[in-house]
Formats: C-alpha cells, structure tokens, sequence
C-alpha cells in the first residue's frame, strides 16, 4: 500500500491510500485524517475521510502547499506505528427489505437497470449466488457494517461489510442512474451499502428502507437534535430486518419522538477483527444488546 | 420590515461566502458562485463584503420593498428597474419602503447578486445564511425562494447613493472563456494523446449546469489506460473506489462529459477526475451561461497561486475603493 499524493487545485490534498477497497486502506485514511485533526495544523479548512483515500481542504494563503504535503507526508510515517484500534459506536438500523416504496420506484427505471425482468434484490442475490432472497437478506444483515465514509450528499454514509472479501456482496450500479430514490432507501453499488440521506437522483442498487430518519436539517427529532447526522467515518451498522408491521410502528414513533436508536460505545480492535472476523463479529452483537 | 417576494424569478437563493467545515459529513461549502462579484455587491449597499444577499440565475426576481435600502446588483449583466425605471449595475441605488425591484431580461453572465443594505436576515445555520437546497439546510426555509416569501433585513449602515466599482475592478462575464485546470487527482488514468485532445478540444456548457456541477458537451471521448478494476472500483474504466471530490474537480463519468462540481458539489463519488479547475476561475463558471464555448487550459501550481495572489489585490483595492 504506497500512499499516492495529488494537488486537487490550489486548495486541496488528494490522498489515495490503496486503489482497491480492505477494511485497512480504510483504517489508515482514518488514522491519518484523525491525526490530521489532533495535530491543528494552521490553513486546514476541511478533513475528509473516505473509503481508501482522504482529503484535506487547505488555505494556501496560510500554509503552502508544498508544506501542506510535507505534514501530511510527516503524519502519515507517524500514524503506521500506532495500533489499529478504535473508540467508536455500533448502531443498529431497521430495514424493511422489499419494501413497497423502492419496489415502485424501481419499477419506474426498469429500463436503466441491468435485468429488467427481476427486481434489485432478485437480481444481487442471483449474482452474488444466494439461493435465495431471503439467502441474501441473512447475509447482509449477518454481520455487521462499517460507515467508511460520508457523503456525496449531506449525512449519507457509505457502508463496507466487516467480512472476508470472497463474502463481500457486489452489486454494478444501474446503467443510467435514476432520477429518483425514496429518502432512507439502503442502496448498493461495487461492495458498499449505503443509506439515501435525502430524496433524489441515485444509481445504487435499491434492496429495502428504513424508518429511522439520519438526517434532519430543522433539527427536531431527538437523537438528531444535538447534529443534524446521525453517521460519522468509522461508526458501525447492523442492520436488522423488520416487518411492514413493524416499519408502520416504527415510522409512529418517529412521529411521536418516542423511537431512539439502539447505539453503543465500543473499541474496535482491527488485529483481534482479523484474528477471528465471525467471533469479533458476534461480540459485537452482544455489545450491541448489552450482554 | 423587510422585503417580499412577487416574483422569484427562476432559481433565486440566499447566499453568503458559505459553510466550511462540515465537508466530511456531505454538507458542500454553498454560497455564491461568484464571490467576487458576492462582495462588491456588499461593499456597494455598505455591508460586511460576506453579508448574505440574494443570487438570482438567468432571470431577476420581482421583490417588493417595506423598508428603504441602499441596493447594489454585480455578476451578470441583469439591469434593475425601480418601480419601472432602470438603474445601473456595479452601482448602488436606493429603493425607498414601498416601492418594487424588478429586473430587465439578461444580458450578459448567468448569475447576479442583490445586496440590500443590512443584508438578508436569515437564521444562521452551521456558521453561514446560505441555502444548500439539496440538503434543505440554511437560507429560507432550505429552499429557493418562492412567491409570497417574506425576508427579514439586518440594520444597514448609511452609505452614499450612486457609489460604484470603478470599470477595471468588474469582471465582464460572457463570450467564450479558458477554465485553467491543475491536472493530477486520477489524470495517470487518462491515454496520453487524450489528455493533449481534453485540453485543445472546445467544449460546451451543456443545459444541465447548476450549483452543484456544470457539464459539457462537445469534445472527443476520453481513452484510458487499461488496467483491471481495483476491488470495490466497479467495472467501467472511468470507475474508482467512491473518494472525496476537491470543489472544482473535473470528472468524466464514462469519458464522455466532464462535469466541473461547483458551490454545492457533491462530496464524494465513484468517477476518476483528471484535474481540478484552479479556485480564482471558479467564479468565472459560475458566470457560464449554456452553449457557451470553454477551452480547458493546462497549468502547474505556480500558476495558480500567483493567480490567487492576483486576484487578493483586486479585491483589497475593491476594499480601499469603496470604504
């Protein structure tokens, strides 16, 4: 993994750690970008850490950027001593698959879609070779997610499964992107999930919704009420299928600011994940519901 | 006492210098397309040069004053009328409580900014009045103005009528323009005699050209160089594992048309870029009107900053002219 470098004009450091995505190209955009932050250096505006790369916004009336580099440059030998672990929060998202709202938006752009005859998540469980819809839906929601970057719009984040890569889920996007995706639609496209924040255009593949809001600009619903996002880089998801019964509930209680997400700090430790992903993984279950 | 909205024209913001800080979470930077002529405007109506003001695209809104105001409109050449009759551009004019703003069609440029003394009191959301329309956040309600609207005003600072920006302190927007582009980002991805076609082609503002992005049509496709597609990349040649996009960068989704992401970008995505427009010719896009001719012209970083340095002497003697 050599760290490429690249001027994004006069105000921005491009920083592609790895061309390809692994949980550690993300780990090390996440370490540096946090170093980046701790370190204050002077003219840095925005620190944005994505999937296996990172980006720094900079004011190059206050740093140059030949020295803007050279910090970088500095952190980033510094940062690959330090060990892989990580205080962060596992948050678990209903999801009801199949829903009928993305099913009728899908409907909708059949034709920009790989296989017309077969609805999205037919069509990711057929070429990821589940057996099954339903095969696909344990499998996704089998193990939990990481949250490896946010953005492309406000609080969206981008999802990677937290399993080996031969049980990574991969999915094209559709062939011309849609013009329209319901608000809260779990998408996927190459090997991420991810959550439309807000209604709009989109070109992942549409598997379900959720009924719990991650975006709120008025800054109303409780847990929103603090910051208008729920994800931050380096959070982690687990979904949990529901039914339409329980979506209607959910989306009342949303209503009546009664529905909290179930959220809890842990550390993740990236050698004993590797050491053991299944097990690692089923600790984290516990953690979540407070075993 | 403030002003209303008759007629909002075609898309008319609230906008400021912007919202830095929270590019990481998906929420762009905003503000006016055009910074430069953002802050003449202020500085003609007596405001701080970042105060919020309204920029109206292609068309000018139709707006009904209940107080009276020192206004300035800069950028696109959109000539104001009060209660009919026509005041110049670059120039502050007064507009007394009771009388309306309205606008003759466009002339010239794509985007003008109307400064009303005191400036537009909207909320403050994340440190900026802007509008991100997108994310429904900031501005009006998070939205573009619509018939009907009511907008509040700060308190003006008395300032002389008829003050204007001096002829070679405007920029004139208009006719064919060169976008100087940093290459770099992903550019090794692009075949080498196709990069040198990217910067001698003439491309055109296509219709599709908002805050968020402006595309362009009419040059020849881009050829990449073979490789296999990195995991998580997707499989199309101009295809990369979803990474932040710099404010100006160029992509070319599937090689065919690239797309400058302006003001309110996206923040990330799965397409290469080539390049990155260089941050002083970014108000110049947003002056772009649809059909117009643009060359890409290649520059180091050298460049660029002294372009910069250039453009902060503009703007102090813009100060010193107008305190």
């Amino acid at each position: 993994m050599a760290m490429r470098y690249s001027f994004g004009g006069d105000e921005h450091v491009f920083v592609e750690v790895d061309e390809e995505m692994s949980l550690n190209a993300f780990f090390k955009s996440l370490s540096i970008t946090n170093a980046v932050r701790e370190s204050r250096i002077k003219g840095v505006t925005e620190i944005c850490p994505a999937n296996a790369s990172f980006q720094i916004k900079f004011d190059p009336d206050l740093i140059g950027p030949d020295d803007m580099l050279r910090e970088l440059q500095r952190l980033e030998s510094a940062a690959d001593t330090t060990d892989v672990s990580l205080k962060t929060r596992i948050i678990e998202i209903p999801v009801l698959y199949n829903d009928p709202w993305t099913r009728e938006t899908l409907m909708r752009f059949r034709e920009r879609h790989q296989d017309p005859a077969a609805t999205d998540i037919e069509y990711a469980a057929r070429i990821n070779n589940f057996a099954s819809v339903d095969d696909f839906i344990a499998a996704h929601s089998g193990s939990p997610w990481f949250v490896s970057m946010v953005g492309f719009v406000a609080g969206l984040p981008f999802l990677y499964q937290m399993v080996e890569r031969s049980r990574q889920i991969e999915a094209p996007k559709y062939l011309r992107p849609r013009t329209d995706t319901p608000k809260l639609t779990i998408g996927h496209g190459g090997c991420f999930s991810c959550i439309y924040s807000v209604r709009g255009a989109g070109g992942y593949q549409m598997f379900g919704i959720t009924p719990m809001p991650i975006y709120d600009p008025r800054q109303e619903i409780g847990y929103l009420r603090e910051f208008m996002a729920l994800f931050r880089p380096g959070d982690m998801v687990k979904w949990k299928p529901i039914t339409l019964d329980a979506y209607h509930d959910a989306v009342a209680d949303v209503e009546a600011g009664r529905l909290a997400p179930l959220m809890r700090d842990v550390t993740f430790s990236l050698t004993e994940f590797e050491r053991d992903i299944d097990g690692y993984n089923r600790k984290l279950e516990k953690a979540l519901h407070g075993h | 006492m403030g002003i209303e909205i008759i007629d909002p024209g075609l898309a008319t913001t609230v906008q400021d210098l912007g919202r830095p800080g929270y590019y990481h979470i998906g929420i762009p930077l905003s503000g006016g397309m055009d910074r430069l002529a953002l802050q003449a405007a202020n500085l003609l109506a007596g405001n701080d040069p970042g105060a919020a003001v309204l920029e109206a695209v292609f068309m000018g809104p139709q707006i009904a004053f209940a107080a009276d105001r020192m206004v300035a409109v800069t950028g696109a050449e959109l000539p104001p009328k009060v209660d009919g009759e026509p005041r110049a551009t670059w120039t502050s004019f007064r507009v007394k409580a009771g009388q309306t703003l309205s606008f003759d069609f466009l002339k010239k440029g794509a985007r003008a900014y109307i400064a009303i003394g005191g400036g537009i009191d909207v909320p403050v959301v994340l440190g900026s009045r802007s509008t991100y329309p997108l994310g429904a956040l900031g501005g009006h309600e998070g939205r573009k103005l619509e018939a009907g609207d009511r907008l509040k005003l700060g308190t003006p600072v008395p300032v002389k009528e008829g003050r204007t920006v001096a002829a070679d302190l405007r920029r004139a927007p208009g006719g064919s323009v060169e976008l100087r582009v940093l290459p770099g980002l992903y550019w090794h991805r692009v075949a080498e005699q196709s990069g040198r076609d990217f910067f001698a082609d003439t491309w055109k503002v296509a219709p599709e050209a908002d805050r968020i992005g402006y595309r362009f049509r009419g040059g020849r496709p881009l050829q990449f160089e073979p490789r296999t597609p990195p995991f998580g990349a997707g499989s199309d040649p101009s295809n990369i594992v979803d990474a932040c996009y710099p404010y100006g960068s160029i992509q070319v989704p599937g090689g065919t048309e690239p797309i400058v992401l302006h003001r309110d970008a996206v923040s990330g995505g799965g397409y290469f870029m080539l390049g990155t427009v260089i941050s002083v010719d970014m108000d110049l896009i947003g002056q772009l009107q649809p059909h117009t001719p643009v060359r890409f012209a290649p520059v180091d970083m050298k460049v660029a900053l002294a372009a910069r340095h250039e453009r902060k002497a503009l703007l102090s003697k813009l100060h010193a002219s107008l305190s």
